[in-house]
């Protein structure tokens, strides 16, 4: 019963990111290190900075979970790698669910936003507010 | 309308009552909140409609059909699981509440410090944080019973445990995660005989299987009004009489007292005593006519068409390959199967079933220490009632197989 919709969802490059992800693994003595976890399902993913002089230099993210997180947090390091704070600072959501280019279900909406958070959190210090996320 | 005499549903004329399947969905999360058929709306609209008044206090007579309606249920109640009394008969709005308010007013007088509470892994959160809760405040312990691989309680470290003179033994009569069914009169049996208070979590029992609490022997049996047909919001705590007697209530205010005084007040008598403030008059007439319903059914006729979809699904799933099932073999579980694919996360799972309209549960199924003893952070599950049918098993395994495709 395959349709439009649901190839849409899971599109290509979502489950190139989630079976083969870019930057996975964990740095020697990072800068900043921070997990999180979303306990209703299951979801963790954690991230490794390497900074220097205000430009993120390294990353790389550890985790397990759905197509969505995992992929959601593969194309966010992707993005940040090379990227000045300053501007690192300036991702929202939009920008996270631009990149998923994709339709996200209230329900799913958490995955998809948990590598984020792991930014926003653990590099940022922001508050662990997820209004602010 | 249902069984027609052959002890079998007729779940062609069944699903009839249930307009929600016009949409085409198949719905298969009913250990989660069952459909409800016309008569359980019905009734409920009636009331809306026809005679919406407060209950026990007015003097019109609108509110004495809706005082009619609202006490009939309990009668309704008695008889479906069998307690000696409709005073036994506590409305509640669901399980996590009827057990919270014998945590906090059986187990607030009766746990001392040092007394052992002993719960099991399969527990739902709702039959363990009310425990921790208490536990913390009276300074009790809790020990668990572990499970065995196939998902069945270790009924010989339950033994130990017993030897340890706990003061309350409290578990789920069925799984909501692994449909095991548990030993429960077994299980009651010999806890009494070791002087435990005992309360069992009918939430996945009552809605699915014949109850007689009273041969059951349990002190508490603790149910939700809908994963059974009825709205939510209505659920029952059965509690032997003489303890509900010597409990105090649990919330207070007004309708749970007999006279209030400057000096102090008078409870009423039971079961209004743990009735507290204006109810849930809707959705317990609603739960009325869910247990009508079922009762037309009757629950043999409501377990063995379980049982059959249980075997059919199984067998079904156990031929479909990068399938891992969890929990005992079809003839010891509800209809409740639990599952992971390999590769595929459980929500991914969901969201490609979804698609199709099968209504499919991935999570922790609110049995977080469970997901933890069996190593997996969440697993998808699918559970049945007495409306389902095996097209819906079928359209599961289709969207399996596309998911399947999709992941490859």
């Amino acid at each position: 019963m395959s349709t439009a919709a649901d190839d849409q969802f899971y599109r290509e490059y979502i489950l190139d990111h989630y079976k083969n992800p870019r930057n996975y693994g964990r740095l020697d003595n990072p800068d900043i290190t921070h997990e999180e976890d979303n306990p209703l399902c299951g979801d963790v993913v954690g991230m490794d900075f390497r900074v220097q002089e205000g430009v993120i230099e390294d990353i790389r993210f550890h985790g397990r979970g759905c197509a969505i997180s995992q992929a959601s947090a593969s194309l966010l390091t992707e993005r940040l790698k090379g990227m000045a704070l300053d501007d690192a600072k300036k991702i929202d959501k939009h920008d996270v669910l631009g990149e998923l280019g994709i339709q996200i279900s209230p329900a799913r909406i958490k995955c998809a936003l948990l590598s984020l958070k792991v930014l926003k959190v653990g590099a940022y210090g922001l508050a662990d507010d997820e209004d602010e996320v | 309308m249902s069984s027609n005499g052959t002890g079998r549903l007729d779940v062609a004329a069944i699903r009839k009552d249930f307009p929600i399947f016009e949409t085409g969905i198949a719905y298969l999360d009913s250990a989660n909140t069952s459909q409800r058929p016309r008569q359980v709306t019905g009734a409920m609209l009636d009331y809306f409609e026809h005679f919406n008044s407060n209950i026990h206090r007015a003097a019109y007579h609108i509110a004495d059909v809706a005082t009619e309606r609202y006490e009939g249920t309990r009668e309704k109640v008695r008889a479906l699981i069998n307690a000696a009394s409709t005073k036994e008969i506590i409305y509640a709005r669901g399980t996590t509440e009827a057990i919270n308010l014998v945590a906090y007013s059986w187990g607030r007088k009766n746990v001392k410090a040092g007394d052992l509470i002993v719960l099991t892994i399969l527990d739902h959160h709702s039959n363990i944080v009310p425990w921790q809760i208490l536990a913390a405040a009276n300074g009790a312990r809790i020990e668990y019973v572990d499970i065995d691989d196939r998902g069945e309680l270790r009924q010989d470290q339950f033994r130990e445990l017993l030897k340890r003179s706990p003061k309350l033994v409290a578990f789920s009569q069925v799984s909501n995660a692994l449909g095991t069914i548990n030993p429960a009169q077994e299980m009651v049996k010999a806890a009494k005989a070791a002087g435990a208070t005992v309360l069992v979590d009918g939430a996945q029992g009552a809605p699915h299987q014949g109850v007689d609490v009273q041969a059951l022997g349990c002190d508490f049996y603790a149910f939700s009004g809908h994963k059974m047909l009825g709205p939510t919001g209505a659920g029952i705590l059965y509690g032997r009489r003489e303890l509900l007697e010597a409990m105090d209530p649990f919330q207070s205010g007004g309708d749970m007292i007999k006279t209030v005084r400057i000096e102090g007040t008078t409870y009423h008598d039971l079961p209004w005593k743990f009735e507290a403030g204006t109810q849930a008059i809707g959705e317990v007439i609603g739960l009325g006519a869910a247990v009508d319903y079922l009762g037309g059914l009757g629950m043999d006729a409501v377990r063995a068409h379980e049982r059959e979809l249980t075997e059919y699904a199984y067998e079904a799933l156990s031929d479909i390959e990068g399938l891992t099932l969890y929990g005992p073999p079809p003839s010891r579980r509800a209809g409740v199967i639990s599952f992971a694919l390999a590769g595929i996360h459980p929500h991914d799972l969901a969201t490609i079933a979804d698609r199709d309209q099968v209504c499919l549960r991935a999570g922790h199924h609110c049995a977080m220490p469970l997901m933890t003893r069996l190593g997996v952070p969440a697993t998808a599950r699918a559970s049945f009632y007495v409306y389902t049918q095996k097209d819906e098993v079928d359209r599961l395994v289709g969207s399996i197989k596309e998911a399947q495709r999709i992941f490859k």
